[in-house]
């Protein structure tokens, strides 16, 4: 089962003593908080973890798969994640000990 | 934005709550999805995005010293795609 805001939620309420409003409006701020910081064109850095990093990208020719048909793909900003050291240790150490 | 500046601004939009716990909350927050991803499980945020893990396939690198060929175990790397509301928003400056 994914973890979800529900889970996230439930986990403040049950290590911080937050009751459920409390938890669920933080959540929902948490992430909030790094969609607008974006949205602003700021980097979010979040040591530890990761960083979300903004590309744009230019405008390039495309093409529909269905039809063939070229049609150009507008020019974008992007956002692009890239884990932190210590996120991907931890995801090597299972990795490991799912291969042994 | 930096963690810290996360936790500032969250603090000055939550009143009713001590910035200590603001700050406890991030770090166990972090920690939550970090120790997803660490057992192998998804995140899925509506709104914002979902992370999982891509494997990598065992490939054969090089030393870039010496030249010579060095075996590389496959691994996991987390990957996020963006939801379409953050896809939006952040595409909205641009014209």
């Amino acid at each position: 089962m994914a973890l979800t805001k529900v889970k996230m939620t439930n986990k403040l309420f049950a290590e911080l003593g937050l009751n459920k409003r409390e938890a669920k409006e933080i959540v929902e701020m948490f992430f909030e908080e790094i969609r607008t910081a974006l949205e602003k064109n700021a980097e979010v850095k979040l040591s530890g973890f990761g960083n979300f990093v903004l590309r744009n990208k230019n405008r390039r020719p495309g093409r529909n798969p269905k039809t063939g048909e070229e049609i150009p793909i507008t020019a974008r900003r992007v956002v692009t994640f890239r884990s932190g050291q210590k996120l991907k240790a931890r995801v090597e150490a299972y990795a490991r000990s799912k291969s042994q | 934005m930096t963690k810290s500046e996360l936790i500032d601004i969250l603090s000055a939009k939550q009143t009713h709550l001590a910035c200590k716990d603001i700050e406890l909350a991030v770090k166990i927050m972090l920690d939550h999805m970090s120790q997803a991803l660490a057992t192998g499980e998804r995140i899925e945020i509506r709104g914002f995005g979902s992370f999982s893990l891509h494997y990598r396939p065992p490939r054969m690198g090089r030393n870039p010293k010496t030249g010579e060929a060095v075996p590389l175990p496959g691994k996991y790397a987390p990957h996020f795609k963006p939801g379409k509301e953050l896809r939006e928003r952040v595409n909205s400056g641009i014209k």
